[in-house]
């Protein structure tokens, strides 16, 4: 029995070592190495700073008014944090049949109406009413944008078509046709909107 | 169902049946001592692993023996990983200088890990330090799933042998299941989960200045390393809370897919090492395709729930139609880029093993679609399953399937050339019955404490079933929650600590004996009156027996759970958590305040 002891501490020594320490670490220098920019986090630079990463979703919102910024899509609700708080990463965990769900639905939902001048029983994607999982989701549904063109379009001064195209250069199909859905990327179509049709500040 | 979503679920299935047989084969060469192509490289570092801890590689185990070396080392799994986390603040690798974590809490964690629940009762991000992730979790990843296989593989050696006295050496079992099996895999799905998106660093957070000057910390870390083996190890514990969901753990439909394959790799390869070491294949593949016959069941009903949406946002107006722009169903808790069909697919892979990773939240899913979920860890998680606990599991079940057939026509019952007597009876019945009794006794002494409601987030049917499934997945070892339930909690965290140990080694003893017993048997051979154990009749036979003992055990608490909510959903009431009530819900569009 003592001798099984001293085995199953070493055993655990030597394993930890391995698994826990050779093994992270020889990942982290090989991915470092051989792709710094996405074993970092896919940070998106602008002018030296850190902008975001393509893969974490940012809030449009005015937290004030919890309206959408002036020329901008607005992505799904967040349950992280007070709204994609990316060190806080989480879903609103609330029940299909919980009373504070179908409120908040029906809260955000006529919100979303009155930013885009649509009648009180128009209908709205249920992802851009829905929270994601992780509070950080950063698409939308191609439907989704679909709906905010003509707003964007107005507050930008520049034509749908305009604007159209650009949700469809930034829209991914499904992998290998089967896997997946197709999204529209919320943080790439504004910064790119900034860039092609800058807001008059 | 969507015309995808189906098409998507057969090139799953094809791809887990392609990767079986060259896997089984695999991991039956690993652990009969064969030599293999790695082992020019990692022969060295194996013998250098035993000679180093004092592992005599050719001395066999009796039960006994094998029980306590497995049980030695995970107690030091445990006091290892308390120690770490309750230290981690004076230790290295803490960029983000995380306070030691708190003694409840570190108990009921260094419990979840070693027992391959990685039931997460803290926010990975903000609580655990990169060592105490590396060097504590990740480890447990490894060597609980390594356990796991090798508690599998004594169980087949049992049935293999006869009139045998040992079944194995664990130490050797353990070594070479994660230096053979589980590290290699890892390497290379880590480098490709890189690939995808997933980052791998030992820096700190960053913090970003947003397109609309909005400062947004960013938390990155060693992740692709862990993600691996979480999903490899059927483990499930997330680097970040959102676990799977997290765009950095699950980036792209190609990372959830290659997430999805990892999970069930092992558990559906070993049906094929079992019959290849027993030695008839065929064995094997009547094992496999019950399993796979259970899942899609759950599939179907689980994708079917999802899409089918919430019934009370069809009052508000809210488009649930699946199209070529949008995904539709319920999307409360998913990812746009999973949708439907990638996260109910994911929701049942993950339930089936032991695994527990999430890619969306299943409190938030549809009663009837949570109720999938909930039944595939009930069951034991016998389809596919766990790493080595989805095998031992089923073939438990196996043993009283025998046993009823036996019973039905009068006979000795036998299976594959092993008589069936009242000892192997009573361990399979001692290993199957812990898990109703842990899950139905606690949820039962839950719900009438304050201390165990105070917890619920919920109200109404869904609060009960947030208690069941939480005690579901701490003895099923799986680790997935309705994640509602607040469960860092002195009251959750002491119980679920219990619930996770009695699942885990409540069940591996009884087994051990069992493997024991059956080892020391002599092989009878077959005759005209032996109960085939390959064909569909027994297929039939092994799927009816785990639904039936599943409905008989749970049928009526899940009927004050899942199913009574779902009639609530489509009957159009909701529940208030303010006044405990039940309204039928009034589709008042809301009027919004007027912009200032």
């Amino acid at each position: 029995m003592l001798k099984q002891l001293r085995t199953a501490v070493l055993l655990l020594v030597v394993l930890t070592v391995l698994t826990g320490l050779i093994y992270p670490v020889a990942m982290t220098g090989i991915a470092q190495v051989l792709m710094p920019g996405k074993a970092n986090g896919s940070l998106i630079h602008r002018d030296g700073a850190v902008v975001g990463s393509t893969l974490i979703g940012q809030s449009f919102i005015d937290p004030k008014t919890d309206r959408v910024l002036q020329g901008y899509f607005r992505g799904r609700p967040s349950a992280a944090g007070a709204g994609y708080d990316a060190s806080a990463s989480g879903g609103s965990n609330l029940g299909p049949t919980n009373k504070a769900l179908i409120d908040r639905v029906n809260a955000t939902a006529a919100i979303i109406r009155q930013e885009n001048g649509l009648t009180a029983s128009a209908p709205i994607p249920v992802d851009l009413v829905t929270a994601s999982g992780s509070g950080l989701d950063p698409d939308i549904s191609p439907a989704a944008a679909e709906l905010q063109v003509p707003r964007v379009a107005r507050q930008r001064g520049v034509s749908e078509a305009q604007v159209k195209a650009l949700v469809q250069k930034h829209t991914s199909g499904r992998t290998l046709w089967i896997f997946g859905e197709p999204r529209v990327n919320v943080l790439a179509l504004n910064q790119a909107l900034d860039q092609n049709f800058p807001l008059a500040r | 169902m969507t015309a995808i979503g189906a098409v998507q679920l057969v090139v799953y299935l094809l791809i887990l049946a392609a990767i079986v047989r060259p896997l089984g084969a695999y991991l039956a060469r690993v652990f009969t001592g064969e030599r293999l192509l790695l082992s020019s490289v990692l022969g060295p570092v194996e013998r250098g692993i035993y000679r180093v801890s004092g592992v005599d590689a050719a001395a066999e185990m009796r039960w006994t023996t094998y029980a306590v070396a497995m049980l030695l080392f995970n107690c030091c799994g445990v006091v290892l990983l308390y120690a770490l986390q309750r230290l981690q603040h004076g230790l290295s690798l803490n960029p983000m200088d995380l306070d030691n974590v708190a003694p409840r809490l570190a108990f009921n964690t260094a419990v979840s890990f070693v027992t391959n629940t990685n039931w997460q009762a803290y926010a990975g991000e903000s609580t655990v330090s990169y060592l105490t992730q590396m060097a504590g979790l990740t480890v447990q990843n490894f060597v609980s799933a390594a356990t796991g296989l090798a508690i599998a593989i004594a169980l087949v050696r049992g049935f293999a042998r006869h009139s045998a006295r040992q079944i194995g050496n664990f130490w050797v079992d353990l070594v070479r299941g994660t230096l053979y099996v589980l590290l290699p895999i890892s390497v290379i799905g880590c480098i490709v989960l890189v690939a995808l998106g997933v980052p791998q660093t030992l820096h700190g957070s960053v913090t970003a200045t947003g397109l609309t000057g909005a400062r947004q910390l960013i938390v990155v870390g060693p992740v692709a390393s862990q993600e691996v083996i979480k999903e490899l190890g059927t483990n499930g514990g997330g680097f970040f809370n959102a676990n799977s969901a997290h765009p950095f753990e699950n980036p792209t439909p190609l990372s959830n897919l290659l997430e999805m394959v990892l999970i069930l790799a092992i558990p559906a390869a070993l049906t094929y090492t079992f019959g290849k070491m027993v030695g008839n294949t065929r064995q094997g593949w009547a094992i496999f395709a019950t399993m796979a016959i259970l899942f899609v069941v759950g599939v179907l009903v689980a994708t079917v729930a999802e899409q089918h949406g919430n019934d009370l946002f069809r009052a508000l107006h809210i488009d649930q139609t699946a199209s070529h722009l949008s995904a539709g169903g319920n999307m409360e808790g998913k990812e746009v880029r999973f949708g439907i069909n990638s996260s109910a697919l994911f929701a049942v892979i993950t339930t089936v093993a032991s695994c527990g990773a999430v890619n969306a939240m299943h409190d938030s899913f549809t009663p009837l679609g949570g109720l999938i979920p909930l039944a595939n860890i009930g069951l034991g998680e016998v389809i596919f399953g766990g790493v080595g606990a989805g095998l031992y599991g089923i073939l438990l079940y196996a043993v009283a399937a025998i046993f009823i057939a036996g019973l039905m026509v009068g006979r000795t019952p036998e299976y594959l050339g092993k008589k069936i007597e009242p000892y192997d009876v009573k361990m399979t019945m001692l290993a199957l019955l812990i898990l109703p009794l842990v899950i139905l006794g606690f949820a039962g002494v839950t719900v009438i404490t304050r201390t165990g409601l105070a917890s619920v987030l919920n109200p109404g049917p869904h609060g009960l079933s947030e208690i069941l499934y939480a005690f579901t997945s701490g003895v099923g070892n799986n680790g997935s929650a309705f994640a509602g339930l607040s469960a860092n909690t002195p009251f959750y965290d002491l119980t679920m600590g219990i619930a996770m140990l009695a699942g885990r080694f409540l069940m591996i003893v009884p087994i051990l004996a069992l493997a024991g017993s059956l080892a020391a048997k002599k092989r009878l051979t077959a005759t005209a009156g032996t109960f085939p154990t390959t064909g569909p009749l027994w297929v039939g036979l092994l799927a009816g027996v785990i639904l039936i003992v599943g409905a008989v055990t749970y049928v009526p608490a899940y009927s004050l759970g899942p199913i009574v909510e779902q009639r609530q959903m489509t009957t159009g009431v909701t529940f208030d958590a303010s006044t405990f009530g039940t309204t039928p819900y009034q589709a008042v569009p809301q009027a919004p305040a007027s912009v200032p």
